[in-house]
């Protein structure tokens, strides 16, 4: 027999760097209050301090602990990704399993809608939602979704017309099985491994989204978040390198570390990929 | 019959032998369910003739052909041991080049599905064409000459037409017979034939069966024949090996081994073979007035040929259009009676609107006019909402075991579902589902696994629980065994057999083998382009069958004669 999932999965060193890493920051996102400064706008000391030195990663320009921020940053960041990217796949997994279960002048309709979304660049497209709703987290919450949930449609209709002509769909129609009880219980549970793949990458996608958001000054007022924080430093970029380049690190790790884990999760799950 | 009756061992000389397998092995990764796929097996093929490799599903035949070809799926699938003798040389260890070398131009392979072995981007005379640009230095002209001239050996009708012609365009017979042609165009010593008729009419099937003996006679060509289908074997072969977990259990001539065989699993295998004896009408005391239970009247159905909004473009640009095919019949006013109680077979060729006819019966396709009652309520027009009620009377059995079941829907829920919702409590309805599996010969415990858990027989002992799971009244059963090894086909037909009589169930089989109507059914439909063209009791149909087309079919059946001849042995199935 073939291993099991979870063996094939974490014993992938990518997936396993990923995994690690991501545990790191969702670890240190719970605990922020615990483990550092509990309002990461508080001054706490002179502005500039080198990182590594008094205050662990250094402080900002008005004397605000980086560490703080960070912690405190990859809360909103972590917090606005994942209920955009739910959002999203709750949404445009609606659409595309409406779309592809009952096919016709429905998904001609639905399908249309979803490439209008397609043509327009996302990103812009994004800022132009927050600016219309003012910032806010929830603004921002809004536009990653509204952006990112045609690719998932289009992903779950392929899957759902593939699906619907199988037997035990049409088993289950002779069974009078109802269209959402057959959407819901036949064919959606067997749709899971792309939708899952597919979601966790657009994680990723959402992170870079909600920092280049705040990198703008469009992200959530009050709330701080790495964009935010490279912002705020990229103006201090050659006395203070730390203020831009520690969130950009995290940055980076973060979206990469994801990036592993989707890729493991689409290997572990993608049967014709799966190496014995 | 089968043809010459050469004797397998006492061959002195080794001149005309083209192939000599000796105790050939090949492993299976370690995670397989068993060491070695193929099993110190040995075998010979001489000159000029076939030999047929039977076994079931997992008997290893498939991996001991294409062991001869080193096709094997490495590097957990290899050879281990013994040689493959190609007219003295061993091919078990010829380097790639060697290889390449012999695959071309002595030794060619027929695959089982012709659609997937062709390239769909290529004219299929090119396809052949390009053999002989690698392997020949002829012109181009020539080239061509000598694909026509092939065309014209494996009996393609018009072969210009057909060197121009996509793989699309062909039938199933024909892309077999294009696929035959490719593996002649180079005149090889031998020809692996993997099942090169199971995806095939059984019509289709009896020409292409004829049409590989004779080329076989006229080039002297050895053939390695792997089928599962022992009529087919009575047909051709000379000689036959019967394979069962990697290993040779009986090995010798057709004749013997098909009339006397010797080892126990062979004669297991020859007597799951349905018989050609047709059942006779079943004479119990009918109690009831033979009241039909489900009515059809001038049903009609037509497929494509709805006026799209893409067809104002084709107007512009016929091109467009090239390949589109207008409406498709597929049924044409059919009348029917089934009458309560009764088994009735649909029999036909893909394309005669079986499938369909079944499908409008049970409300998976609205039939476009005509109308349907069953037990007095008119189907045809109903929505899925009003036809909720009727799922109670009228239930189906699917073809493939491995599609039809949920893989994660456990057992249980799977066959208990129709019952909670027919408005039976989920307690009793799992309480139904357990006797349902121990009725239809499993364990009440399987209700707890998965569908992924169980082999295709099991399978579709499943399916059939699920769909008695609502006390249907009338069961369509749509090729329930086409997809299941022989002997597991006879253990479900039988099983199927039993629960229509314990239950008193109406039956509508659906199926392409005669044999498996005459084996569970009293009355045989016989329809061929949407139309019914005969219909009568299985016995008279078989004694007296008065269109062509039944003649037709019944004289396809592979290994009649061979049956017939076999016919006072085996115990003749109808009551």
């Amino acid at each position: 027999m073939t291993k099991p999932f979870w063996v094939r999965f974490v014993g992938n060193p990518r997936v396993a760097f990923g995994l690690i890493w991501l545990a790191l920051v969702v670890i240190s996102a719970l605990a922020a209050p615990l483990i550092a400064p509990p309002d990461p706008f508080a001054i706490i000391g002179r502005p500039f301090a080198q990182p590594f030195g008094a205050f662990s990663l250094g402080t900002d320009s008005l004397g605000r602990s980086v560490w703080s921020g960070l912690v405190h940053g990859a809360r909103t960041t972590l917090l606005i990704a994942v209920v955009a990217t739910l959002g999203a796949v709750v949404f445009g997994g609606l659409v595309g399993a409406i779309s592809g279960f009952y096919g016709g002048r429905t998904d001609d309709i639905l399908m249309r809608v979803t490439e209008f979304f397609q043509t327009i660049p996302s990103f812009i497209f994004a800022i132009l939602l927050v600016a219309i709703l003012s910032p806010s987290a929830t603004s921002v919450v809004v536009a990653i979704a509204t952006v990112s949930w045609p690719p998932i449609a289009r992903i779950v209709r392929g899957e759902v017309m593939g699906l619907r002509s199988r037997e035990f769909v049409q088993a289950a129609i002779t069974l009078g099985e109802s269209d959402p009880a057959i959407l819901f219980r036949q064919i959606l549970p067997n749709a899971l491994s792309p939708l899952i793949v597919t979601g966790s990458l657009l994680v990723a996608t959402a992170i870079l989204t909600e920092t280049a958001l705040s990198f703008l000054g469009l992200g959530a007022p009050n709330l701080m978040s790495w964009g935010f924080m490279v912002g705020a430093g990229r103006s201090f970029l050659r006395d203070a390198w730390w203020l831009v380049a520690i969130p950009g690190i995290a940055i980076l790790l973060t979206v990469l570390s994801i990036n592993l884990v989707g890729e493991g999760l689409n290997d572990a799950l993608n049967p014709r990929l799966r190496t014995p | 019959m089968t043809g010459s009756s050469r004797v397998a061992d006492d061959r002195s000389t080794h001149d005309d032998l083209v192939l000599q397998i000796r105790s050939l092995s090949v492993a299976l990764p370690a995670w397989a369910d068993r060491s070695l796929a193929v099993k110190e097996v040995s075998l010979t093929i001489g000159k000029g003739e076939t030999l047929c490799v039977v076994g079931e599903s997992g008997s290893g035949k498939s991996v001991m052909a294409r062991a001869i070809l080193r096709l094997l799926p490495g590097p957990h699938v290899r050879i281990v041991g013994g040689q493959v003798l190609l007219e003295g040389e061993d091919v078990a260890q010829a380097d790639a080049r060697r290889m390449r070398q012999i695959r071309s131009g002595r030794i060619a392979m027929v695959f089982q599905e012709p659609m997937v072995a062709l390239n769909p981007l290529m004219t299929v005379g090119r396809q052949i064409e390009e053999i002989l640009e690698v392997h020949t230095d002829l012109s181009r002209a020539a080239r061509r000459r000598r694909v026509v001239a092939t065309f014209e050996d494996v009996r393609l009708p018009d072969p210009e037409r057909i060197f121009g012609a996509y793989p699309h365009e062909l039938s199933g017979g024909q892309r077999q017979r294009v696929m035959i042609a490719m593996s002649l165009v180079l005149e090889p010593k031998l020809i692996i034939a993997d099942e090169p008729t199971t995806a095939l009419d059984v019509t289709t099937e009896a020409q292409i069966l004829t049409l590989l003996k004779e080329l076989q006679q006229r080039h002297g060509t050895a053939l390695l024949f792997i089928t599962h289908n022992f009529g087919v074997v009575a047909e051709i072969a000379d000689r036959v090996a019967v394979m069962r977990h990697g290993e040779v259990v009986e090995y010798g001539d057709a004749d013997e081994v098909l009339i006397r065989p010797k080892h126990p699993y062979t004669r297991s295998l020859i007597d799951a073979v349905p018989s050609l004896v047709p059942r006779k009408r079943v004479s119990e005391p009918e109690k009831a007035p033979a009241e039909p239970i489900l009515t059809v009247r001038g049903l009609e159905k037509t497929y494509g040929g709805r006026t799209t909004s893409l067809q104002w473009l084709a107007r512009l640009v016929p091109r467009l259009s090239r390949g589109s095919r207008g409406a498709v019949h597929a049924i044409n006013h059919i009348d029917l009676d089934i009458i309560r109680g009764s088994a009735v077979a649909l029999v036909g060729e893909s394309g005669s609107g079986k499938s369909t006819l079944a499908r409008c019966l049970i409300g998976l396709e609205r039939a476009d006019a005509g109308s349907v009652t069953v037990a007095g309520t008119e189907i045809v027009g109903l929505n899925r909402r009003a036809w909720r009620p009727l799922r109670s009377r009228i239930q189906m059995v699917f073809q493939d075991p491995f599609a039809s079941l949920n893989p994660r829907t456990k057992v249980g829920d799977i066959i208990a579902r129709g019952a909670i919702l027919q408005g039976e409590g989920a307690s009793a309805a799992m309480a139904q589902a357990h006797k349902l599996l121990e009725l239809v010969g499993l364990e009440a415990r399987a209700a707890e696994r998965y569908p992924n858990e169980f082999s295709g027989g099991q399978r579709q002992r499943i399916g059939i629980a699920r769909a008695l799971a609502v006390k249907p009244d009338i069961l369509i059963a749509d090729e329930p065994v086409s997809a299941l090894d022989v002997s597991v086909q006879k253990q479900v037909l039988d099983l199927l057999d039993d629960l229509r009589r314990r239950f008193g169930l109406t039956m509508l089989f659906i199926t392409h083998d005669l044999r498996v109507a005459a084996h569970v059914c009293e009355e045989i439909v016989v329809l061929k382009n949407g139309r019914i063209v005969e219909r009568g009791a299985t016995a008279d149909i078989f004694a007296d069958p008065q269109h062509d087309y039944t003649r037709t079919l019944l004289a396809s059946v592979p290994g009649r004669d061979w049956q017939i001849q076999l016919g006072g042995k085996t115990p003749i199935v109808a009551k």
